[in-house]
């Protein structure tokens, strides 16, 4: 019984690190041909929009309701302290180191990198990916590195707008709701948020994340089942392991950029 | 018609997939500037034959050579320049689904070639009124029938004039009147542009109306090789079976089972 138990997680534990193995070798594949890009850049602007540009409506929605939620929770413990002025730092940190880069990640996940494994399994499965081999178009080059590289371009810029958005929102409720100062919430933020200790931070964040999510999401859709249950399998195994990536990570990058400062 | 040597030569293959043995030594010449069909039983790997072909898949043993090259042995920029020169017409067409008609035409020619936008559009029409489809050129492939979409795909593959063009199971599923289009199409594309045709199919009378030279495939060997007439005439049982569409004779119509008899009265059995 034991001794069966023990097989099984060590079969489990060996597919992982094969697929894990067969994500790098994909990705090592992939990634010489990104500066071929450049010679074709519509390419790379038809996936960024549709990857980028189209998952705007859900970034900016989530982002200002954060961003009001924020306001409200914060404000009801700064304001024990006193400290309500200093709402607009507390909120635009939150948002720019924080919650900016990972909620982003996090709906990019289930938005574009669902949308984009189904699109290059369904591919896949309907032979659309042999026929290219076929008709000599790598489809490494053609199909996975421009949505690639439309990945990590759209999002920081997602991830941006969304801080942006937030950071508005809280504006609306701590000085429309709340009563705090406008002025004091802009000054303070200025203040107190640091452009390479903070922002900077955020946006190597959000690249991190951006190469993670579309790498998981365009893998799972290259290498899924040619079948509809494969296909349905790629994708939520995209949404899965790129959401818990971008967790994991986080605390990893949090703790290398930020632990000195605690 | 063939002029004698063979553009591609299959020597003692052997592929095996997942532990089942595909291929267990064959030997297949395609004659240049002919049409020659791989038939077969479903299951019989003639869809796997191609992919062989094309490179997509590699040999256990044996040798595939192509226009005097070995495929197996290949670079990867070697295979993609062979690939140029050959078509594939994959059963389900396998268009692109977020281009057009006129676009997935034109995208082997966009892809390969430094031709102009005007030079690329006179190509494609030439193309698409060779299969009957240019007043088509901007529908969606959802839009297209099933036998459309092959005719579609039947310009695409001929879009940089190969060598060669390989056809998989053409005819399947395909209405009468698409049939006909398709057997035609084959025959004439193959005839007018000089090219050599292989088609893999078990569409008996469609495949044999237009070859010029028929291979059978049986659980991993081939079984018979010759002309449409030749096979008719002396095949054996096997082949007449095929050939003739018999529902039963060396190939069983019951899948192998115990004697019925014995499993009805098989007591306190529930399946």
């Amino acid at each position: 019984m034991i001794a069966l138990t023990l097989q099984r997680m060590g079969r489990w534990a060996l597919e992982r690190l094969e697929r894990l193995g067969r994500s790098n070798l994909f990705l090592l594949h992939v990634v010489p041909g990104l500066p071929g890009l450049l010679a074709r850049p519509g390419l790379v602007v038809q996936q960024t929009f549709a990857i980028g540009v189209l998952s705007l409506p859900i970034v900016v929605v989530a982002g200002l309701f954060v961003g009001m939620v924020l306001a409200l929770q914060l404000y009801n413990t700064m304001v024990d302290f006193g400290a309500e002025q200093s709402l607009g730092p507390v909120v635009a940190l939150s948002l720019v180191r924080e919650l900016g880069p990972v909620v982003t990640a996090l709906l990019f996940a289930g938005r574009a990198g669902s949308a984009l494994a189904a699109e290059i399994g369904l591919m896949k499965a309907t032979e659309q990916l042999s026929s290219m081999e076929m008709m000599a178009v790598d489809p490494l080059r053609r199909i996975v590195a421009p949505r690639l590289a439309g990945g990590i371009i759209s999002l920081p810029l997602l991830s941006a707008i969304f801080s942006a958005v937030g950071i508005s929102g809280g504006f609306l409720v701590a000085t429309g709701l709340l009563g705090v100062d406008s002025n004091a919430y802009w000054s303070q933020m200025r203040a107190n948020v640091d452009l390479f200790d903070d922002l900077a931070n955020g946006v190597i964040k959000s690249v991190v994340f951006g190469v993670v999510v579309t790498w998981i999401a365009v893998f799972e859709g290259y290498d899924a089942a040619p079948t509809s249950e494969g296909v349905a399998r790629a994708t939520t195994r995209t949404v899965v392991n790129s959401s818990l990536a971008v967790l994991g990570l986080d605390f990893i990058l949090t703790a290398l950029m930020f632990g000195d400062d605690t | 018609m063939a002029d004698g040597s063979s553009l591609v030569e299959i020597r003692g293959l052997r592929f095996a997939y997942s532990g089942r043995t595909i291929f267990d030594g064959i030997d297949i010449d395609i004659r240049r500037g002919g049409v020659t069909a791989i038939m077969g039983p479903s299951g019989t790997g003639k869809t796997t034959l191609l992919r062989l072909i094309g490179g997509q898949e590699q040999p256990a043993s044996g040798s595939v050579r192509v226009d005097g090259m070995e495929v197996s042995r290949l670079s990867r920029r070697q295979l993609y320049e062979l690939r140029k020169r050959m078509g594939m017409l994959f059963q389900s067409g396998a268009l692109l689904t977020d281009l057009s008609v006129f676009d997935n035409v034109a995208f082997p020619l966009r892809e390969h070639t430094r031709l102009p936008e005007e030079m690329i559009r006179d190509l494609v029409l030439i193309k698409l009124q060779a299969v009957g489809l240019r007043g088509a050129r901007d529908l969606m492939p959802a839009a297209l029938s099933g036998g459309m979409a092959r005719r579609v795909a039947l310009a695409r593959a001929i879009a940089l004039d190969p060598m060669v063009i390989m056809y998989d199971e053409p005819f399947s599923g395909q209405d009468p009147i698409s049939m006909g289009v398709l057997v035609k199409l084959i025959r004439e594309i193959n005839d007018a542009l000089g090219m050599t045709t292989i088609i893999v199919s078990h569409d008996v009378h469609e495949t044999a109306a237009i070859a010029d030279y028929l291979y059978l495939l049986s659980e991993g060997r081939v079984v018979e090789h010759g002309t449409p007439d030749e096979l008719q005439r002396a095949g054996s049982r096997w082949t007449r079976q095929f050939l003739n569409g018999l529902p039963d004779g060396p190939v069983p119509f019951h899948y192998p089972a115990p004697e019925f008899g014995v499993e009805l009265l098989e007591p306190g059995s529930s399946r």
